[in-house]
């Protein structure tokens, strides 16, 4: 061995935590003895190392023993390695020369046999003592950032989170699939708990999003691709061709007035109305600009028609116009995308899309706006008959082992809006039939006992079935809801007039693709994945992706709301840094001994290693790398190296965990 | 020792091979729900299960451990979107090859783990602890190899 390192040795009792099953103390005393070797000149054991006392030791210890190397045998990296590396730093020592042995996690609180988890404690610490000696010190890597930001997704938490980034500000390209902003909650006619009229508070936004200096709207637009890396993005975006011209287009609504073709709206109207082939999706679209649908087109079937085109009056159709691709950079991303309703046709037993009268929720939402096509009037399929009774199906393809095991979250509250939009409008009875009801937010629960004050019935059971088959008389002409009542245990046969099945939220149909289009991840429900899923809510594993609202799980409004603010707080802070640090851990190819064989270059997911041509080598683009090592493992010249997860290191760290190389001395007394 | 016999006795000595992110964080929430589980294990965290360099796994046998786990997040879930992959292929091919140096299968155990899943983390752990105390120590001697039939080949046409 060249110079040895001197090393220092902390074991940690966290109070009894550790010290009450390892006894902290032998093996502060075997570390100090046995690893002497290993070049260990000082070991203690404190009773929390964390405090403030305990890394003034250790920063003590630097200065006055000459440590040049820190081992800490506490809890768990996850929660203080941050801690004791910038110990280390407040002492002069590179805070990477570090390592922290979970003793914690690892031992003292899954054991119960104290001799074996003494011992297993030294091995571990054996093994800690081992790798630090191939740290090397590290310094993290800085990027500059972009200031703008790319919002994908134009429902109220990619509103939101724009309106915050533009209002500090920095630019956003906010990107909508759809020819207009709003999402969701633009369906919708009021709000739980306060039935606050959803379009009045949304469109306020909406048109401030529309008419920002700083927010760049692409809407009937996608994202195609992403390059780069945080900071320092590049990305394509489809901008479909509407056929309008922006530039000239008024939003005078002539062309959708004269346009001869009808076509179902499945989209915005749920399949309850219709649209016409140019059309804006609703009245208050932002953009005004209208599209035109090019399957259903007169002219782009059959070639002829021109209506729009004869009445606009500016001459803005353009029946030529093309895609464009955009290209733009951007230093964040956020994706707020969304959700889709549970396609409720795949719970044949509960007759959608064969009983008439049995309508999802968002139909009903169509159906109580007063916007919508019956013009707020709750009525049958038939368009005019008032139904007297009305049965409201909770959890339909949530909390179902068969569909969802998930709950949708907001589905009881929007089952109790429901309720209450039936009861007030209609004087209809109102039946429930839920499995639990969950009302856990502010105003919720008060809202679940007005609606009990207001008379709506609450069964508790899983819906079996409905039907229109008649067996009782009373039965003729309604819908039967079949349910045993869980807590009388009876069974129940409910004829009603009218069937609402609250169905759950899925995770958009192109979610997989979305993520891997901007390298995150999904859970195996398709939902996108947070970070941390407690302290790191609206973070991704890659760095500057952001998500939020249901694309990360399904959630309300005022969920949905603070999370697309809570991302834009997180891309202004990195923002206003003007550049990040990184975790320099990362992969580098020594390129004296890379033999060009390009295995690492496709094994990489995130596309850092590009390979040169013309000298035959590839290369570790450190901004790209997320620093797994997958290519390390790889490469069969051994060219390549991982920072702070060297073969060294690990190698050494198993001699360490083995105990190899230690001489054996009778320390069990 | 004491005089019973050994595989009763036996305390093997497993080497166990993390991923930041899913399984040693499994690990960690093993920990913090006090979930209790066999001593028999000590861990090393990569970043990635992708990060497995079939050496760190000969090392740890030549170094003496008993047996190797190897855990990474589920299929779909890896951090790194798709490396546990990457590892899946070569955990086969080492298994394999372990087999020809004469190394029982069942020394080997490879774990999917979530961040969440501590319970189950604890639960392989002791299950995998049991399987491999009846073998006994490693017993790797050179030429053991020779004992176990070579893979056959399938004819490639030329």
């Amino acid at each position: 061995m060249e110079k040895k390192e001197r090393i220092g040795v902390y074991v940690c009792h966290c109070g009894t935590n550790i010290a009450g099953v390892v006894n902290v103390g032998e093996v502060s005393t075997w570390a100090a003895e046995n690893l002497k070797e290993q070049g260990v000149v000082i070991a203690r054991d404190y009773k929390f190392m964390c405090s403030s006392l305990g890394q003034e030791l250790i920063q003590k210890d630097i200065k006055e023993h000459g440590l040049t190397r820190v081992v800490v045998a506490a809890c768990s990296p996850h929660l203080h390695e941050q801690t004791f590396r910038n110990a280390c730093k407040g002492a002069g020592l590179n805070p990477y020369l570090s390592e922290l042995v979970s003793i914690r996690e690892q031992s003292s609180w899954v054991h119960t046999d104290k001799v074996a988890a003494t011992e297993k404690s030294k091995a571990l610490i054996a093994g800690g003592v081992a790798r630090v000696i191939h740290h090397e010190p590290l310094e993290p890597l800085r990027v500059p950032i972009h200031p703008a930001t790319l919002v994908v997704g134009g429902g109220i938490a990619g509103i939101q989170a724009a309106l915050e980034i533009a209002n500090a500000g920095y630019p956003v390209y906010l990107v909508e699939r759809e020819p207009s902003i709003g999402g969701h909650m633009a369906q919708f006619d009021k709000t739980f708990p306060t039935l606050d009229c959803s379009a009045c508070i949304l469109t306020p936004k909406m048109v401030e999003a529309g008419n920002h200096p700083n927010i760049t709207l692409l809407t009937y637009s996608e994202v195609e691709k992403v390059d780069g890396y945080v900071g320092n993005f590049v990305v394509t975006i489809r901008k479909r061709a509407r056929s309008v011209n922006e530039e000239l287009c008024t939003g005078c609504g002539i062309c959708w007035e004269k346009c001869p073709k009808k076509v179902v709206d499945n989209i915005f109207e749920a399949g309850m109305g219709t649209r016409k082939a140019i059309y804006v999706p609703f009245p208050q679209a932002v953009p005004k600009y209208p599209v035109i649908d090019r399957e259903n087109c007169t002219y782009y079937i059959k070639g002829t028609c021109k209506a729009c085109e004869k009445f606009c009056p500016t001459n803005a159709i353009d029946f030529a116009q093309e895609d464009q691709l955009l290209n733009v950079e951007v230093g964040n991303i956020i994706l707020a995308t969304g959700y889709e309703l549970f396609d409720a046709r795949r719970i044949t037993q509960y007759g959608y899309g064969r009983l008439a009268n049995v309508f999802t929720s968002l139909e009903f939402e169509r159906l109580s706006n007063a916007a919508g096509p019956t013009g707020g009037n709750i009525v049958l399929r038939d368009g005019k008959t008032v139904p007297k009774v009305v049965g409201i199906v909770h959890c339909v393809g949530s909390r179902d082992k068969n569909y969802n095991e998930y709950c949708s979250a907001i589905c009881c509250m929007q089952s109790l809006k429901f309720a209450h939009l039936v009861h007030e409008r209609t004087g209809a009875e109102v039946y429930n039939f839920y499995i639990d009801i969950r009302t856990p937010a502010k105003g919720y629960e008060e809202f679940y006992h007005r609606l009990l004050e207001e008379g709506t019935h609450f069964i508790r059971g899983k819906v079996a079935e409905i039907s229109d088959a008649v067996r009782l008389p009373g039965e003729e002409g309604k819908l039967i809801i079949q349910v045993e009542d869980t807590l009388t245990g009876n069974q129940l046969r409910v004829p009603v007039d009218m069937v609402i099945l609250s169905a759950g939220l899925e995770p958009r149909r192109d979610a997989k693709e979305v993520a891997n289009k901007f390298g995150i991840s999904c859970s195996a429900d398709g939902w996108l994945i947070e970070r941390h899923p407690k302290l790191d809510p609206v973070a991704t594993v890659t760095e500057g992706i952001y998500i939020a609202g249901c694309v990360q799980g399904p959630k309300d409004i005022p969920a949905s709301v603070a999370q697309g603010a809570a991302a834009a707080a997180r891309i202004l802070g990195k923002i206003q840094q003007k550049e990040i640090a990184l975790e320099p851990v990362r992969a580098s190819i020594n390129q004296d001994q890379c033999s060009g064989c390009r295995i690492c270059n496709n094994l990489c997911p995130f596309n850092a290693i590009l390979f040169h041509e013309d000298r035959m080598v590839s290369e570790v683009n450190p901004a790209l790398c997320q620093g797994c090592g997958t290519c390390v493992a790889a490469c069969p010249a051994g060219a390549i190296s991982g920072t702070g997860f060297s073969n060294e290191q690990i190698l050494s760290q198993i001699e360490g965990l083995l105990l190899l190389n230690i001489p054996k001395k009778e320390t069990v007394a | 020792m004491t005089d019973t016999p050994e595989t009763q006795t036996f305390e093997p000595v497993i080497i166990g091979f993390t991923c930041n992110w899913c399984s040693y964080r499994a690990a960690d929430m093993a920990g913090t729900a006090r979930m209790k589980y066999a001593p028999n294990v000590r861990l090393i965290r990569l970043m990635c299960s992708g990060r497995l360099d079939p050496t760190f796994v000969l090392k740890a046998f030549a170094g003496g451990a008993d047996a190797v786990l190897v855990s990474g997040c589920h299929p779909g879930d890896c951090h790194y979107i798709n490396q546990n992959y990457k590892m899946l292929r070569r955990f086969h091919l080492l298994k394999r090859v372990l087999q020809q140096m004469g190394i029982e299968p069942e020394r080997i155990k490879l774990l999917w783990a979530s961040a969440a899943e501590g319970a189950i983390f604890a639960e392989e752990i002791n299950k995998f602890v049991e399987q491999v105390r009846p073998l006994g120590p490693l017993n790797w001697k050179p030429g053991n190899g020779a004992q176990v039939e070579a893979p056959v080949h399938e004819e490639v046409p030329a």
